[in-house]
Parts: structure tokens; sequence; C-alpha cells
């Protein structure tokens, strides 16, 4: 699903020039869940942003789902985006004057797909993450795991090929946490390629291979034994 | 433009912000609102004094005697100046090419005016045919003196409508007599005249029949005439200057008053005083023009900056829009038919608001100086079309560099 070769990039701040990745390679096949681990200043946000079109790398193939990512403008960039990827953001990023429902409708609304149609389907990926009697409430009056639920139906919600999760429990209590694990679990055994973006052990290990990025270069990658987090729930 | 989905879009996001959408357009409508009333109220000015002006002939020269200050050719200083028919004959024939209208007028300030019981004090004024095209005296019924009412001196009389009014309640004034210091007199019309009551209040009669009842002789009180109009209103003004010195110099010459005696001989150029209030009404209103266009700048200013806030305001918002697959067009489109819609319906309504107020409260207004104010509503029209292009203008360049700002920057933005 994903293929990288031999990433570099590099950022500039005046005459300073700082070497975030120093050549990253590896694989992710359809299915897989994989945690990229890493104190801060590894580079995994940075690896992370380049996977999710948010940003380009200077170096290097990115190949994802068999089309090569290179050369995007914002147009080409924002038509991948919306059809190959979900994002979930660790500070939710729901845009705060709009109902959940709404929220979870805007890839859709982005994509084309008209307003009734919409509906149903945001309705429809509420209703998998728990929260369709809170869809016509703002995120104001939702709790933070509430609101991480929206974001990963919102995610979901224009059936992406990969889901890139920031820190996706970076804001969240412990059980809390697990409860969102729980979900993305749910959801990769439904087959969905997802990547994590962690620096907690724990909700590492409930994925299913870990990838230790040091001074932008992976140290280690290894498959783990799943821990599934409804035993901690 | 026209995609219904987008609309949809842009209603939410301006319901959802209301404070937001209310300070744009206050600060639009408030801009058209004053424009409006600034403008509605320069040609309410402009009205008032034009109608100032119409009781009278705008090109009338008249000529008034007193005494005169300066001895001059052995004559003392003291003397009043009596005007004759034979100065307005010479003056007539002078300068006839040039004259439109011309009249010579003998007048009674208080005459007792009687019908029936009514009594009253009027003006009583004799004059000529043409005084009706001089002073703009409109018939409301009947007729006007003419000339044979004077070649045979007769006793019939014109009067104002307000003497109808006050002696005649209601009666039809037309071929009864009044008495005028006990004499009888046929009234053969009324007049109306845009001067109001003041101008409405006399009694015209032939100015021969005045100079035999009231024993004046040859002697005339005052004169007036109206000058044909060039086409070229600055050359108009010329010419009448010019006629308005030769009429003073010729009395002056016929009655041997000094050339510098400004009193003896009084001629009265309407025309050279209209040009100075039109253009005193075009300074007005260019002033009011200037208070207007900076309040629309004012308001111009004041949706860009607001579109500043806005866009700073939202770049976040733009940013996750931005990673759910929006478009950069579709972004700035989002914001600029956002900003059009709030300045041009906000736009609307401080026009109609204005114009609303102005057809309310103007015909309130009882001022001699402003007079039924209005506003040209292409013009108000073209001013919010005007508005809300600068707006969008001044919407552009930050929803332009919202849309190109990277979605990774606008999120990280907080």
């Amino acid at each position: 699903m994903i293929q990288i070769k031999d990433l570099h990039k590099s950022y500039h701040m005046g005459s300073n020039s700082l070497h975030v990745l120093k050549g990253i390679n590896f694989d992710v096949k359809e299915g897989e869940l994989v945690s990229i681990m890493g104190s801060s200043g590894s580079g995994k946000s940075t690896l992370l942003n380049i996977l999710g079109m948010l940003d380009e790398a200077d170096i290097g193939q990115y190949i994802l789902d068999g089309v090569p990512i290179k050369n995007l403008n914002e147009k080409i960039a924002a038509k991948y985006r919306n059809e190959f990827l979900g994002f979930i953001f660790q500070s939710f990023n729901l845009i705060n004057y709009k109902s959940a429902l709404d929220n979870v409708s805007m890839p859709l609304y982005y994509k084309g797909v008209k307003r009734k149609e919409r509906t149903e389907k945001a309705m429809h990926y509420l209703e998998k993450v728990g929260l369709a009697q809170w869809s016509h409430h703002l995120p104001s009056e939702l709790s933070g795991g509430q609101k991480q639920r929206v974001a990963i139906a919102r995610a979901l919600a224009s059936d992406p090929k990969v889901l890139l999760a920031d820190e996706p429990t970076g804001a969240l209590d412990t059980k809390t946490s697990y409860e969102v694990m729980e979900l993305i679990q749910g959801i990769n055994d439904e087959g969905k390629t997802i990547l994590v973006v962690t620096h907690e052990d724990d909700i590492a290990h409930m994925t299913k291979r870990i990838v230790n990025l040091k001074d932008g270069l992976i140290i280690d990658d290894s498959p783990v034994e799943q821990i599934r987090a409804s035993a901690h729930v | 433009m026209f995609d219904l989905e987008r609309w949809q879009e842009i209603f939410e996001t301006l319901s959802k912000n209301k404070l937001r959408t209310f300070l744009t357009g206050l600060s639009v409508a408030s801009g058209i609102f004053i424009l409006v009333i600034l403008l509605g109220f320069s040609e309410g000015i402009a009205n008032g004094v034009r109608s100032q002006f119409e009781q009278d002939a705008t090109n009338k020269i008249s000529v008034w005697t007193g005494v005169t200050t300066k001895g001059y050719k052995g004559l003392n200083p003291g003397r009043y100046i009596q005007l004759k028919n034979s100065t307005f004959d010479a003056v007539e024939n002078a300068y006839t090419d040039y004259f439109d209208y011309r009249t010579k007028d003998y007048m009674i300030w208080g005459g007792t005016v009687t019908y029936k019981n009514e009594t009253g004090n009027y003006r009583v004024r004799g004059t000529m045919p043409d005084n009706q095209f001089i002073e703009n005296a409109d018939m409301g019924s009947g007729r006007f003196i003419s000339q044979s009412d004077i070649d045979e001196s007769k006793k019939v009389a014109v009067i104002g409508n307000k003497v109808k009014t006050d002696l005649f309640k209601g009666e039809d004034p037309i071929n009864q007599n009044i008495q005028v210091f006990g004499m009888n007199f046929k009234v053969i019309g009324v007049f109306y005249d845009p001067g109001g009551d003041r101008e409405e209040g006399q009694v015209y009669i032939p100015v021969s029949t005045a100079q035999k009842v009231f024993n004046a002789g040859e002697n005339i009180r005052n004169m007036a005439f109206t000058v044909k109009m060039a086409d070229n209103f600055d050359d108009a003004v010329a010419m009448s200057n010019a006629i308005a010195l030769g009429v003073e110099q010729k009395i002056k010459d016929i009655h041997t008053v000094a050339p510098d005696d400004v009193s003896a001989v009084r001629v009265h150029n309407t025309l050279e005083e209209a040009q100075k209030i039109y253009s005193l009404i075009a300074t007005i209103k260019a002033v009011f023009w200037f208070v207007g266009i900076g309040t629309i700048i004012a308001g111009i200013v004041g949706v860009g900056n607001i579109m500043l806030i806005i866009v700073k305001e939202r770049t976040k918002e733009i940013g996750i829009r931005k990673a759910l697959g929006a478009l950069p067009m579709s972004i700035v489109a989002m914001i600029l038919q956002e900003a059009v819609f709030v300045t041009m319906f906000s736009g609307l309504f401080g026009l109609i608001f204005g114009l609303g107020l102005l057809e309310l409260v103007g015909p309130q207004i009882e001022s001699d100086f402003i007079k039924y104010p209005q506003v040209d509503f292409n013009i108000a029209l073209t001013t919010v079309f005007l508005l809300v292009f600068a707006g969008a203008l001044a919407g552009f360049i930050p929803a332009y560099r919202a849309a190109m700002i990277k979605p990774i920057d606008a999120l990280r933005d907080e």
C-alpha cells in the first residue's frame, strides 16, 4: 500500500539547515496497523506529514497505492488527500461552529457528494463510532474522547485507503485513550491500513508493528504481539 | 457561483458566525445609509434654494429708485428720483431687442380691499401684461391684465389666491366687484405664485388705471425686465450684467444722477444672484459627495479589515478544510462569495433604509431651504455595487493568501 525509498527532508531556517529525515525506507502492506515511535525531534511527525501530503520530501520516492506521489501542486494534493487519506490529529481539529454530523460530512462535501447522501453516510459513520445520538452537538459540547471519535468518523467518511493518526491519544486520559485505540483496532480489523504516530509504549503495543525512529533514521522495525485494547477497558 | 451546495455551506457559516456577519454588514449598511442621506439632503437643499428663486423669473432685471446721496451738476444731494413713464419708454427703446418681457409698476403698499362684508389690506399694484411672466404667476382662473385694459384704463383687477380665500370664502370671484379704497374694480382673474402667501396677497390692476385713480400722473414706482437668455449660462450672465449696467447709466443720465451714486438708482440683476446661488449649490453638492465618498471608502476599508481578520481567524479552519481535500480555489471562492453576499445584502439594506427614511421624513421637513430631499436611485445602486466590488477586491488578497498557506502550517496555527 505504501512504499518509501530513501526519503530525505531538511528544514532551512535562515542560514541553518536541519536535516530531519536522513534516508527512510519502509513499506506498509494493505491491512497493516503500524505505529511510528520516537522521541521528539526524531522526525516521526515530519514523516507522517510527508505521508499525508501535507509536506513534501526533498529526495526519495513515495508510492501510495501504486501512485507515485511527486511534483504535487495544490490541486492534485487536495484531490489525493481527499481520495486516499483520512487524518486523525492530536488536537482533533474539528471545525468548532459545525455540528458533529456536519464535521463528518465535510470530506464528502469536497468530494462532491450530494447533501442527502452526505448526511446518510456521515450518520452511518457516527453510528459506527457510537455517537449517533450526539450528531447535532457542537464540538464544544463533547468530551475529548467523543471529539476524537468524531474526528475518526470524519477520517473514515470518504472511505480512504489509509488512515494517518498523529498522536491520536496525546490529549486523552488513559481510559479514554484505550477506548479510542479499541475503535482504531476495530477499524483495522475490517481491513483498513492505519499508521499511528505515538510516543507511548502501551499505545504502540496495541498495533501490529512498531517502527522506531531516532535522529531521522529507522533504528528498529519489527512486528509485535498485538494487545487488544478491549482487555483494558 | 450558482452551486446550491456551496450556498448552503455559506448560509450555514454565516448563520453560525452571527456577530462577524453582523459587524461586516453594519459597516457596509451604515456607509451606504449615510451616503444616501447626504445625497438626499444636498438634493433637498438644491431644490429648496432653487424654489426660492423660482418665485420670480431668474433672468429678471428690476429697477428701483431712492434718494441721491451725492451732489451732481449743481444739484443738491437728498433729492428723490422719481421714475416717469418717459424713463421707462427711453430704457425700453434703447434695449428693446434684448428684452423678453417688460413692465412698469405703480403700487400702493397697504390698499384697503373690500368684498361685501370682508375687508383686508393688500398691496395694490398697477402693472403691465408681461408682469405675469416676470413674477412667474400662474393663472388659477380667468385672465391676467391685457394691453387693452391698459389702453382703456379699465377698472379691472387680478387677485392673488390669498386675497380670494380671505375675501370670497369659497365664492367664485370672477366678474364680481371688489372695492379698492371704495372704488369698484371687476375681478377678471385669480393667480398663484411660487412665492406663496406673500406674493399671492396682491391685487394687480392696469398701470394706467393705477396712475389715474391714485393721482400719480406720469409717475411709476419701479420697472422690471427679463433679458433674453443666451444658450451658455456664463454668456447669459455676462450679457445680463452689461444690460443692467447700461440701464443704470441711462436712468442716471435722464435724471441727472452722479454715476457713482449707489442709492439713487438701484438695478438688481437676478441672474447674477442666481449664478452665485447655483455655484453655492454646486459647492454644497461637491462637499456632500466628498463626505459621502469618504464614508464609502471608510466602509470599504472596514470591509477589507474585517476580511483580513476573518481570514486570520479562520486560518486553522482553512487548514482543516485543505487536509480534508478542499481545493485552493474553493477556499478563495468560499471567502469571497461570503464577503460579496454580506456586502451586497447589507448594502441594499442600507440603501432601502436610507431611501425609506428620506421618503418618510422628507415631506415632514418644513424649511424654505430644504425641499423634497431625494436620491437618484441609479446612483445609489451604483455605489452599492461599487462597494461590493471593492469589498470583494479587498477580501481577495487575504483570501488568496489564505488559500496558498500550506495545510501543515495552517493546522499548526493555534
